[in-house]
């Protein structure tokens, strides 16, 4: 099937399979292998991505369903000049990462729910709950948590 | 693992799905959310012939309180609104704050994004927080085929684990839930063994009160049984009288009759027993204070 979706903001054209997962397409047709695939059931939320602004699990869609749709990956977090997205400088700085393999999810998650509730870094209940949709098992939820508030406050500050 | 090849529609409007579902023998399955669907697909546990997508088919996002003469305002979800939407109160009353506490037991906020309410009824897992929420409340279920239509009481749909009387050529369309009472207490309590884990036990409960006793009791155990169920002795003991700690103490014990369960790794016989009655305790308790706290 031919689809076309907007990535990180570049239109592309697609000829995928309808079993191909948009995980996999990103992955595989598009080479943004950024985008991680641990579980491929929906648990563990390395392949965490925005649809549309909402972060879903891209291993629990399919690409021909995001037919006219915008995705975001991790590859496109950064602004265009290369300058790192607030989170990605605040998980350097918290150490909220040790062997990366989760990280781009915990980002795509992060971004989104802080683009959706800024204050979301105040509510502890309602951050906590945001970050048991994924998994890190280096052990490093603390750090997690840190970089998102403090990724935050840079936001709040008018920081990049 | 990844999914078996497919056919793919993506249906615009009911009667394209309706078509499709006839059409498919059988072997056409209904892509909605597909959180469930799609993780049993990567596990090719299912390995349907065709998927039909109802994403793009107008006006299955519906949730409007309706009126119907002699039993009152129900609220009615259509096959496209998400888990995520219940996270806010649709409905201002005890109802919207019971769905409002369930669906934060709901996996997680991404997969809360996707999925649906009338999917996980379809899907009939077992401690699934919406199916128990039917059965406890006594929700009906619209289906649509072809040919015609019918509705259910939610009793009657889930027919017991992973099992519903959905035939396969039958769309479920909406499921409409009673309003409650305003001087209603609610609460959603659940075992688990991790955050991420599926509920080992889940009990939902509603006390109505007026004049300080009960007028209404509905008590709903999953996790007991291979389906939800109501504790009806329970409740019968609750009705009529005040919502002491005594009356809840000898509800919470009369419960574990609803337990009928083969044991698994994680619980016996006994062990389900025992923490049924003390989850069926916490949610009476919660539902008591919860009605102390609006009136």
């Amino acid at each position: 099937m031919n689809i076309s979706l907007t990535i990180n903001g570049e239109e592309r054209q697609l000829d995928v399979e309808p079993r191909r997962t948009l995980a996999d397409a990103l992955r595989d047709d598009c080479g943004l292998t950024g985008t991680h695939l641990g579980c491929e059931h929906g648990v563990c939320g390395a392949c965490t991505v925005q649809v549309d602004g909402t972060a879903v699990r891209s291993c629990l869609m399919f690409a021909v369903q995001c037919d006219g749709s915008t995705v975001r990956t991790v590859e496109g977090l950064a602004a265009p000049d290369g300058t790192p997205h607030p989170l990605q400088t605040a998980f350097a700085s918290e150490h909220a990462l040790q062997c990366g393999f989760c990280t781009p999810g915990f980002l795509m998650l992060a971004a989104a729910a802080l683009e959706e509730n800024p204050a979301l870094a105040d509510d502890p209940d309602g951050l906590r709950e945001l970050l048991t949709s994924n998994l890190c098992r280096c052990t490093g939820y603390e750090a997690i948590r840190l970089a998102v508030r403090l990724a935050a406050a840079m936001r709040n500050t008018g920081g990049t | 693992m990844k999914p078996a090849p497919f056919e793919y529609l993506a249906a615009r409007t009911c009667d394209e799905v309706i078509g499709a579902l006839a059409a498919g023998e059988g072997e056409t399955r209904v892509l909605a959310g597909g959180q469930s669907l799609l993780l049993e697909m990567n596990y090719r546990a299912v390995r349907p012939v065709q998927l039909v997508d109802i994403n793009r088919v107008r006006d299955f996002g519906g949730l409007d309180v309706v009126t119907v003469p002699d039993s009152g305002p129900w609220l009615c979800v259509g096959p496209l609104v998400r888990h995520g939407r219940f996270e806010q109160q649709v409905e201002a009353g005890p109802l919207g704050r019971l769905l409002a506490r369930a669906v934060h037991f709901i996996a997680h906020p991404p997969v809360r994004a996707r999925g649906t309410m009338l999917g996980s009824l379809a899907y009939a897992h077992p401690t699934a927080e919406w199916p128990t929420l039917a059965v406890t409340l006594d929700a009906r279920l619209d289906l649509v085929h072809e040919h015609g239509a019918r509705t259910l009481s939610a009793d009657d749909f889930i027919t017991g684990s992973f099992a519903t009387a959905r035939r396969p050529d039958e769309l479920l369309t909406r499921v409409c839930l009673p309003l409650l009472p305003t001087a209603t207490g609610v609460a959603f309590v659940e075992h688990r063994r991790t955050a991420a884990s599926f509920a080992q036990l889940a009990v939902a409960a509603a006390l109505s009160a007026q004049d300080g006793v009960v007028a209404d009791a509905r008590i709903g155990l999953a996790g007991t049984a291979a389906r939800p169920t109501r504790a009806r002795a329970a409740e019968a003991l609750l009705t009529g009288r005040a919502p002491t700690d005594e009356a809840i103490n000898r509800a919470a014990a009369a419960s574990v009759g609803v337990v009928d369960a083969p044991d698994d790794p994680h619980a016996g016989d006994s062990y389900r027993r025992h923490a049924a009655e003390v989850l069926v305790r916490r949610a009476l308790m919660q539902a008591r204070d919860d009605i102390a706290e609006r009136t």
